[in-house]
């Protein structure tokens, strides 16, 4: 399911390149001065045309015998041309190279913090490849269109354009007839163009599926092992590797029959040319050295045909990217920052209010109806229920990942959706079940939670937390490194790092969704009572499966259902027929069984 | 400066040409014999182009008339000679491919069956990227060298043909081509070396900048939760940054090179105008002649550049090499011996002195304790103790540094390949569910009756949401089964194990994401079956269905015996297992304490933590 602007797909190509030209002015910079470089870069590639033409009319077949020294001072004017040509040219190189990278790196970091402000919801609904490929691969292929394919572009339309000038000036008849020979090449070209286009995307499509397979064999090797599922994984990766040979060969044999398509129409309009030009020049409307000339001429056509079909290609994938790029974009953040505009909070004990608040994700049923809580400053509530009641939504909504489908949530009295996203992220920190690590020390993601902290800091909020004989049992200490996503610590090791994270954040309303849920039973309670300890003066909320958690806190709020059905101390909800007690009772069955 | 190719590196990279040229050497040959057909009908081109200026066109423009058929047959030359010159494009590019193609499927099957057949003791000391890369873009970057390697063979041919046919036109003319065909090959050798550790590096910087957007998109809900998008961006934009200067820097050496290379060709041709006209003067040759050697000229001026593009593979070939042959010639493996581990009844385990280490220090020390069969045991432990290391060493994931895994008697490493895993089975903590259909998920390719698979799926209890999904047992789960809760991963990867019938069951916390009640009923069963089972677990209900309670720490077996015993002797497996009610029982006195002050609370902590 994508939640992706979807508007932009439609639109035409043109006006994708001009949106995307307005998103990152940089592409702007010095284009005119670029262009007319370009133009002069082209104006090299006829002068040797024009030297042959000058010499074997002017100079081997002057009417004083041949003229050395008319053909000395020619040669000598092409030489000074040919390398003022090429110094155009690498001066638009560079120019077109320095625009455009920067105009890319600009919309690669732009798309990247938009991905990093798209609602929890809007992330998660599309495969995390997907937004990767947002800020690498797509811009990658902009970035290789403009570096390739676009100079190619350029370069080919000016050479067609100066070359066809120089064809008229020699002769309009002959230049029809190259036009007339190369006209249905470039409309066979467009059909080739989709064919091979359409070969390459099987290509892509197939070596998606060659990785796939190729990463159970390394991901799932485990596995694989423990269920001797090898021969299995065997068949499916020789599957794809050879679905994928074939798509590639048969996009080869494509290019390689259509690529010397342009020789062999080269050679027909050569061929005309010299039948043609004969005649004309025996009635007397072309000279020996114009022939010559149109013969050089004509292959300047070959390249700009043979690479068209690629250049097309290139074009393609680059206006594609683009607009899943600007797709990006344009998505509305549903979770927006109210920006400067926003409420700043002042730091102290914070307080919730949920006002009648309902949630229903995108197209589902309502999973939150009518909650109405209140949340006083400094006390310790469970929130409690079974799997699906709400009680995970309800964290969701308090730490503003989504915001309600109707009623209001309000801290400190002001409506949450006012609030600076600064001041909300430091004030109200949530720890999730899955406690994501990033790939560096332990003391790195530690401090992920308070980039500004010190060693002794890091230390201190472990052992404040009851860590410290764990972190002491680990061969490196803070220097472990956690691995790829923490996988290296064991799940149970993982969210101690992230509560320990969050910990040192130092919030005034800490919410636990789960956050301790594979760690050991004694970890647990110390840990609890850690807790219990430093959160005093201030705000925690723990949504928990395991009740040890309800019995310790000021109290308890029971949803069912997605309603808040019960609400007060543990003792107290105990002692009433309830679902809390049948949830407890469960609970002390399966502890004291 | 260009770097200068070391000779190591070139032979090597002669070497890793000659190994493909052995495995394929038909279409080798064919792509070779199609290059020396576009050779032969490149020069020839020119020759025929300057042979029908000088006997058609030229004296028909003196003469003032040509004949139809004079005419006729110039054009037809021209024609013929690039019928024949597409050809050997065409098949020169076809069979180059070909050739590529195959041997990277060669090369991507045998880099694939070494992952399945090495140990996981190997698959450890590897991190997955760099296995995913050995895989797939150095295989890529080995054969890169194969598809302009027919046509840089070819190239060589047409250099030779043309000096010859230079040479046969004019010795002056021919020396100028002397000079400018080994300047441009010398000058794109020059480009490419300069090019490619600029090209690599921009490769390798494409690929840090995913890795950063890789992870920061999949922390994305810790750098929402922290409020770290600032920071999040900074890190990307550094190298997004470093990217686009090297990217630039790239431009920088393409812009310089591709100029000089066109324009040096184009010299040539005035060169040749200013040298032919002064030789043509002398009568030394002929008009056309001279329009045959500077179309020569404009010819060669592209194609000299592909022994340029070989050699700038070359250096990368040669490191992809490198690291596939690393996978291809790693040694470490599992051997297997030849005994069978035969009967229906539930099998007996033994682990008797078991050491292992994962490289720093050892993770277990001594244990031993044996299962009889039927028996259930479980394995308790804080977080961190070891556990899910021992669960890999029953079922031969892993082989221990020192001691014995037995089953039934027998050394676990003299069992016959495959006969492990159909007398054992491992769930373990963190479900790994395959690219595939709920019945390929749980067959794993095994010949199954859907009864079979139906009755693994009611005993794991996930008969009830599989029936709901779309395509019940076809439904397609996507990757890493993603569409489906964590409990219900759980129970597909139980149901796995279970349609086996293993002899042995070893769940390692394999239930954790279950609701208590489901997962009750789901203890209820295992009971009922005929299998040994080990289980690694925090839950007390799972505990007292086990017959005995290894209870580990540090590593170490600091005691066995039953949940009762245990409870009674070792205070380490007290505390652990009794956390909650004792906790609950000190809350309802803490309680009533911690009102009368927030000192108290602290205390509390404090001999909490001990």
């Amino acid at each position: 399911m994508s939640t992706l602007s979807e508007t932009s797909r439609t639109e035409s190509a043109l006006s994708t390149l001009r949106r995307g030209v307005r998103l990152s002015p940089e592409f702007r910079v010095g284009l005119a001065g670029t262009l007319g470089l370009a133009l002069a870069a082209t104006v090299g590639r006829v002068v040797v045309p024009v030297a042959v033409q000058q010499t074997i009319d002017h100079g081997l077949h002057a009417h004083a015998g041949p003229d050395v020294a008319f053909i000395r001072t020619a040669v000598l004017i092409c030489a000074v041309v040919v390398a003022f040509t090429a110094l155009c040219a690498y001066t638009m190189n560079v120019r077109l190279y320095r625009t455009s990278e920067s105009g890319l790196a600009a919309l690669r970091v732009k798309a990247f913090r938009h991905v990093h402000d798209l609602s929890m919801l809007t992330q998660s609904g599309e495969r995390r490849g997907a937004l990767v490929s947002r800020v690498t691969g797509d811009v990658d292929q902009i970035s290789q269109f403009m570096q390739w394919g676009g100079l190619m572009f350029l370069i080919s339309a000016g050479q067609l354009v100066v070359a066809s000038v120089l064809m008229l000036i020699y002769s309009w008849p002959l230049a029809l007839l190259v036009w007339v020979s190369f006209l249905p090449l470039a409309f066979a070209l467009r059909r080739f163009q989709r064919l091979v286009s359409a070969a390459y995307i099987t290509v892509r499509e197939r070596v998606g599926q060659l990785l796939s397979a190729v990463s159970e064999s390394v991901v799932g090797a485990s596995v694989i092992r423990a269920y001797a599922a090898e021969d299995r994984t065997a068949r499916r990766v020789d599957e794809s590797v050879e679905h994928f040979r074939a798509a590639q060969t048969r996009a080869q044999a494509l290019v390689a029959l259509t690529f010397p398509s342009s020789e062999l129409v080269a050679a027909l309009a050569t061929g005309g040319v010299v039948v043609a030009g004969t005649l004309l020049g025996i009635g007397g409307h072309l000279t020996a050295g114009e022939l010559v000339a149109f013969l050089f001429l004509v292959t300047l056509f070959v390249g700009p045909m043979q690479v068209a079909t690629e250049v097309l290609n290139d074009a393609q994938n680059a206006i594609a990217g683009w607009r899943r790029v600007l797709g990006v974009l344009d998505t509305e953040p549903d979770v927006a920052d109210p920006g400067p505009g926003g409420v700043e909070l002042p730091r102290g004990p914070i307080e919730v209010r949920f006002e009648d608040v309902g949630f229903a994700y995108p197209g589902g049923p309502q999973v939150l109806k009518d909650v109405t809580v209140d949340i006083a400053p400094q006390t310790r509530v469970a929130v409690v229920g079974e799997t699906g009641s709400g009680k995970t939504t309800f964290a969701k909504l308090l730490t503003r990942l989504m915001d309600p489908s109707s009623g209001r949530v309000l801290v400190d009295g002001v409506p949450l959706d006012a609030v600076r996203f600064s001041s909300l992220r430091e004030r109200i920190v949530m720890v999730p079940q899955d406690g994501y690590l990033f790939d560096a020390t332990l003391a790195d993601n530690v401090r992920y939670g308070r980039p500004a902290a010190t060693d002794e800091e890091l230390l201190l909020a472990l052992t404040e937390l009851g860590l410290g004989e764990w972190l002491d049992g680990l061969p490196r200490g803070l220097a472990t490194p956690v691995g790829q996503r923490g996988e290296s610590l064991s799940a149970g090791e993982r969210q101690l790092v992230a509560l320990a994270r969050a910990y040192l954040a130092d919030p005034d309303l800490l919410v636990l969704d789960e956050a301790t849920s594979a760690v050991d039973p004694a970890t647990e309670v110390r840990i609890q009572r850690a807790l219990d300890g430093v959160t005093r003066g201030r705000t925690a909320i723990a949504i928990a499966h395991r009740l040890s958690t309800a019995e310790a806190a000021d109290e308890v709020i029971v949803f069912d259902g997605g309603r808040v059905v019960q609400r007060g101390p543990h003792s107290t909800l105990v002692a009433e027929p309830g679902v809390y007690a049948d949830l407890y009772a469960s609970w002390a069955a399966q502890r004291e069984a | 400066m260009p770097q200068r190719v070391e000779p190591r590196i070139l032979r090597a990279g002669l070497g890793v040409l000659w190994v493909a040229v052995k495995a394929e050497p038909r279409i080798f040959g064919l792509s070779v014999a199609a290059s020396g057909l576009y050779a032969v009908t490149t020069v020839g081109s020119a020759w025929v182009l300057g042979d029908v200026t000088q006997q058609v066109v030229l004296p028909a423009f003196r003469t003032g008339h040509a004949t139809a058929g004079a005419l006729t047959a110039g054009a037809l030359a021209i024609i013929a000679v690039a019928f024949f010159k597409a050809l050997g494009v065409a098949g020169r590019r076809f069979y180059a491919g070909l050739m590529q193609y195959r041997l990277q499927a060669t090369y991507r099957r045998a880099v694939t069956r070494q992952y399945l057949r090495l140990p996981l003791a190997w698959h450890h000391q590897h991190p997955t990227g760099q296995l995913l890369s050995n895989a797939n873009a150095d295989v890529e970057a080995v054969w890169a060298p194969i598809a302009p390697l027919p046509m840089a063979v070819g190239v060589v041919f047409m250099l030779v043909i043309a000096a010859v046919s230079m040479l046969a036109t004019d010795v002056w003319i021919a020396a100028v081509g002397f000079l400018i065909f080994p300047a441009v090959a010398l000058l794109n050798v020059v480009y490419q070396r300069r090019l490619s550790p600029l090209a690599a590096r921009a490769q390798q910087l494409r690929a840090e900048v995913s890795e950063v957007a890789h992870e920061s998109f999949e922390g994305g809900l810790v750098v929402k939760t922290l409020g770290r998008e600032d920071l999040e961006t900074a890190r990307f934009a550094e190298r997004a940054n470093e990217l686009r200067d090297a990217n630039v820097a790239v431009g920088r050496v393409r812009g310089l090179f591709d100029p000089m290379l066109e324009a040096l060709p184009n010299l040539g041709v005035l060169a040749v105008l200013l040298i032919g006209s002064i030789r043509l003067e002398h009568g030394a040759i002929t008009s056309g002649d001279l329009v045959h050697v500077a179309y020569l000229f404009t010819l060669l001026a592209w194609p000299i550049r592909a022994l340029g593009w070989v050699l700038a593979e070359v250096p990368r070939s040669v490191v992809g090499w490198e690291r596939v042959r690393g996978v291809l010639d790693a040694t470490g493996s599992l051997p297997f011996g030849q005994a069978s581990l035969e009967g229906p009844a539930a099998a007996a385990l033994e682990v008797r002195d078991v050491r292992f280490g994962y490289g720093e220090g050892d993770v277990l020390h001594d244990v031993s304790f044996t299962v009889q069969p039927g028996r259930t045991t479980a394995v308790v432990g804080p977080t961190g103790s070891g556990k899910s290391t021992l669960t890999a060493l029953l079922v031969r994931l892993v082989d221990p540094a020192a001691g014995l895994v037995l089953l039934d008697g027998v050394d676990a490493r003299d069992v016959r390949r495959g006969g492990l895993a159909e007398t054992a089975a491992l769930v373990p903590q963190e479900t790994y569910l395959f690219d595939d259909t709920v019945r390929g998920n749980v067959t794993l390719g095994a010949e199954l009756t859907d009864e079979e698979v139906w009755e693994a799926l009611r005993a794991a209890q996930a008969d009830g949401f599989v029936a709901a999904l779309p395509s019940g047992l076809d439904t397609e789960l996507g990757e890493r089964g993603t569409t489906l809760s964590g409990g219900q991963r759980q129970r597909l990867a139980l149901a796995r194990a279970l349609v086996r019938q293993p002899r042995l069951l070893v769940l390692d916390d394999a239930t954790s994401s279950v609701d208590p009640q489901v997962e009750a009923r789901i203890l209820k069963g295992l009971r009922e079956s005929t299998a040994s089972v080990v289980v690694v677990a925090y839950r007390r209900a799972t505990i007292t269905l086990a017959d005995e309670v290894v209870y580990v720490q540090h590593g170490r077996v600091l005691d066995r015996g039953t949940h009762e015993e245990l409870l009674d002797r070792s205070g380490g497996y007290r505390d652990l297992v009794t956390a909650y009610e004792v906790d609950s029982l000190t809350r309802g006195v803490s309680r009533t304490v911690s009102l009368n002050g927030a000192g108290n609370a602290t205390s509390q902590r404090k001999e909490g933590a001990r």
